[in-house]
């Protein structure tokens, strides 16, 4: 083993109750450099940071810190081996100084001499330039500051290995280059860094090397040179370039002339800060792809209005339209299932007939109360009909699985009968057998003539099931892609940058 | 009709009950053991020689009137808001201020009654709104949102009568606060019998509970779902300001005069208490009103006991206190779960038993 390794984690197992994270993942981090970790959703990227930060305590496995084996068995034995994390939200208060925020909790002071403090925070914070005073309140920074000074803190510490997961998330650009300034910084001076983001240029831009997880398991170690974004998406979703053994799906006609269901122009949310011109007709299924973070949920939340809307002009059947909020999307015939479903989607403690029978209710009008009959027999019909498994339909939706959690939020939409149903990762984390009969459900929905906007993280499904595909990368409309351009190889190496 | 209960303990809503249920059993219990003499209700005639009902059953239905309004209100604005108003006693004086003031100009009339209430209905549910407003559009805690109420209240109702605590006599207001001649049944009785029936017919024929539950349960799902949060809250707080200037009227008819500094003092204590008993979650999401108003009894039923035990009025707060740390104790989440798993075992045990 090479002499300069600072942090190396050999056949980590970590499994959770049903679930195998991480399965002999390999890890290993040299003294100055930067080091991207990189997978899919789910793929055992934060299981690893936080087996190595000592917040999971891994099945199996060997973590080596310079060389000797060592144990972490909480984030405070981490930061005393000089393992430190930043991150993707500030964990630091908002409302203490800078200087309080870089010597809280560290448990060498017992009693505290500001003055000194506050001197020897300034003086770090001129060593890595960071444009921040130890009074300051830290609140009062930008986003970007605020990491700076989490990295501060970390640096003091005299860490050798540094975490930083996905930083750079909520910065702009500029800020973005700041902060690479600050790594490159580190770099030079020894520390070994763990970068985690989903934003593939930025890798290229400050990394070494990088490691790719998919499924809990280790694809793969590369220098930046030998593998280009083309290959590193490839890797990061499991296909080989040259893979074309996908089924196609037949073509729908969109006779020449005829109205869109739904047509949006330059349109632009607080979310989706590049404007897009959409189209999708009757019966049509098309997809938005891209990875995590590329703004596809963002776009399908601004056809909804469920961020606020800056400009652009919408059409419904040919007619304009104003969607504000998600209630006039709705009176429109637009249901939307959001990515989120804890956070966005279910009204944990109501039943599941509420839950179902709620979007319906709503457009009906706060003065035209369903009945409870009528509510009864719409939700003894959904649970039928999606075969949904719950005790009964007086059951609290949060007591029912994932899977059928989803059906019930489904069927809510289905009760409303839209013309144009937005569906954000309404396949993750639910099994498969369910995954298929919504995926079904969505064909048969399209040949009734519903349209349907569909997005997953897996692209088999999503070849499977549109028969037109947006490509989305950096919050922009980078292609589409439609009849035999549909391939996986398309799709890669349009994400990555290069032509469909 | 067994297995009817059966569902609708298993679905909870019975289960909420049970607390201010078991609540109001302890006290009767207790008073049945102490002195049976309590339950009697006999009839006397009151100042202008009707013969009306007293006992302490009466005096508790009569004297809880005001807290089992606001109670409902308070059940609505908890539950959407997942905070308490603090500020109702201090709306209840503006309210009753406004109403003495426009009466005290000229002629008591059933008309300028009328008049009056309206008035201060609108006033109150104005600062219903002002409330709300801070919680729902600038996202200010309901505590310290309705703390500048609370503090200044009384004081703008100081202003509105000059200083003064004006009286208002006329039989009308004494038939409000009293009896109607001829009834023997204290009209507040049927303020809140008419309350009741009105947030019935509200929950039947409005989406309010739904709306309600659902912004308290989960905002952001709420908002996707097309309601719009900042108005649930705005409704809530509104009609909490109705309750607020209803239950103002009642207080001041009784006494005919308007006292800013005392009257229904430290009722919001009491009401958000109510709503504790009542079973229903300070967090917000699901609620019963029927849950409230019978912890509003309870309140009631407690003080009216210690006042017939004869315990000095000062004292009766910390009695009150000791009653209250046992109630809110069998309501509390651990117990609630302890009887919820000796019940499954029993129910396992019968189940076996008859499976033999």
């Amino acid at each position: 083993m090479e002499h300069d390794v600072v942090l190396s984690a050999r056949d980590i197992c970590m499994t959770f109750p049903g679930v195998r994270a991480l399965w002999n993942a390999q890890f290993t981090l040299r003294e100055g450099e930067i080091h991207a970790l990189m997978g899919e959703n789910g793929a055992g990227k934060s299981t690893l940071i936080k087996v190595l930060t000592g917040v999971y305590h891994k099945d199996s496995g060997v973590i080596r810190l310079s060389g000797k084996e060592v144990n972490i068995k909480s984030p405070e034995e981490a930061q005393n081996l000089g393992i430190s994390t930043v991150y993707q939200e500030i964990t630091l208060c908002p409302n203490l100084s800078v200087a309080e925020n870089m010597y809280i909790g560290r448990g060498d002071y017992k009693f505290v001499n500001w003055k000194e403090i506050e001197s020897k925070a300034d003086a770090i914070l001129k060593n890595l330039h960071i444009p921040a005073r130890a009074r300051q309140q830290l609140g009062k920074c930008s986003l970007a500051v605020q990491q700076m000074v989490a990295i501060a803190r970390a640096v003091d510490m005299e860490c050798k290995v540094l975490i930083l997961d996905e930083p750079t998330s909520s910065l702009d650009d500029q800020e973005v280059e700041r902060l690479f300034g600050l790594m490159r910084d580190l770099k030079a001076r020894g520390v070994g860094i763990v970068f985690v983001t989903h934003f593939l240029e930025q890798v290229y831009e400050v990394c070494d090397r990088i490691t790719v997880l998919r499924n809990g398991e280790f694809v793969g170690e590369y220098t930046v040179a030998e593998c280009p974004e083309v290959e590193l998406v490839a890797k990061m979703l499991g296909k080989e370039l040259d893979d074309l053994s996908e089924i196609k799906k037949e073509e729908v006609h969109i006779t020449a002339g005829e109205t869109p269901v739904y047509e949006a122009e330059d349109l632009s949310s607080e979310a989706v800060t590049h404007p897009f011109d959409y189209e999708i007709y009757k019966g049509e299924v098309n997809g938005f792809v891209g990875l995590l973070g590329s703004g596809r949920s963002e776009i399908i939340r601004s056809i909804f209005g469920a961020d606020r809307v800056t400009g652009g002009d919408v059409k419904v059947d040919g007619r304009k339209a104003k969607i504000t909020k998600p209630l006039d999307a709705m009176k429109l015939g637009i249901g939307y299932l959001p990515e989120d479903r804890k956070r966005d989607g279910i009204i944990g403690d109501l039943s599941v007939r509420d839950n179902i029978i709620l979007a319906l209710q709503v457009i009906k009008g706060f003065f035209k109360p369903i009945t409870r009959a009528q509510a009864e027999q719409f939700a003894d019909e959904y649970v039928k009909q999606l075969q949904i498994k719950t005790a009964s339909t007086d059951t609290p939706i949060k007591s029912l699985s994932g899977g059928n959690q989803q059906k019930v939020i489904l069927g809510r939409w289905l009760l409303t009968h839209p013309q144009y149903l937005l569906l954000d990762e309404s396949t993750r984390g639910i099994d498969v057998g369910t995954k298929v009969e919504i995926q079904k459900l969505i064909l048969k929905l399209a040949e009734e003539g519903v349209s349907v906007t569909f997005i997953s993280s897996e692209i088999e499904e999503m070849l499977r099931t549109c028969s037109r595909l947006i490509v989305m990368r950096d919050g922009r409309i980078v292609g589409e892609l439609k009849g035999n351009e549909m391939t996986q190889n398309n799709v890669m190496r349009t994400i990555a940058g290069g032509d469909a | 009709m067994a297995k009817e209960l059966e569902k609708r303990s298993r679905s909870g809503s019975l289960g909420q009950l049970l607390v201010p249920i078991i609540a109001l059993a302890l006290i009767a219990v207790f008073n049945l053991f102490r002195d049976p003499s309590f339950f009697s209700v006999g009839m006397t005639n009151d100042s202008q020689g009707n013969p009306v009902l007293t006992g302490n059953l009466i005096s508790i239905l009569n004297g809880a009137s005001e807290l089992a309004i606001i109670s409902m209100g308070m059940t609505l604005v908890t539950a959407s808001s997942k905070g308490q108003d603090i500020s109702v006693g201090a709306i209840a004086a503006i309210a009753g201020s406004v109403f003495v003031k426009f009466l005290s100009g000229g002629d008591i009339t059933g008309l300028s009654v009328t008049l009056g209430i309206i008035l201060c209905c609108l006033v109150a549910m104005l600062c219903g709104a002002f409330n709300g407003a801070l919680v729902a559009y600038f996202n200010i805690q309901p505590m310290i949102a309705t703390l500048i109420l609370y503090t200044t209240g009384r004081s703008i109702a100081y202003w509105i009568n000059g200083g003064a605590t004006p009286t208002v006599s006329s039989p009308i207001i004494t038939a409000i606060g009293g009896f109607i001649p001829g009834c023997p049944i204290p009209t507040p009785v049927f303020v809140v019998i008419v309350f009741g029936v009105l947030f019935w017919l509200i929950f039947r024929f409005t989406n309010l509970r739904l709306y309600t539950q659902a912004v308290g349960i989960n905002q952001d799902a709420a908002r996707l779902n097309g309601i719009n949060p900042q108005t649930v809250k705005m409704l809530t707080f509104i009609v909490l300001g109705l309750c607020s200037a209803v239950a103002g009227v009642i207080a001041v008819s009784r006494l005919s005069l308007i006292n800013h500094e005392t009257i229904l003092l430290e009722i919001e204590m009491d009401a958000i208490l109510a709503v504790a008993i009542g079973g229903n979650s300070l967090a917000g999401g699901k609620f019963t009103v029927v849950g409230s108003v019978l912890g509003a009894y309870a309140i009631q039923a407690l003080t009216t006991t210690l006042y017939a035990m004869r315990v000095p009025s000062t004292a009766v707060k910390a009695y009150k206190a000791v009653v209250i740390i046992l109630i809110v104790i069998i309501g509390s989440p651990v117990v609630k779960d302890a009887v919820n798993r000796m019940m499954a075992k029993r129910r396992q045990k019968t189940a076996a038993a008859k499976g033999e």
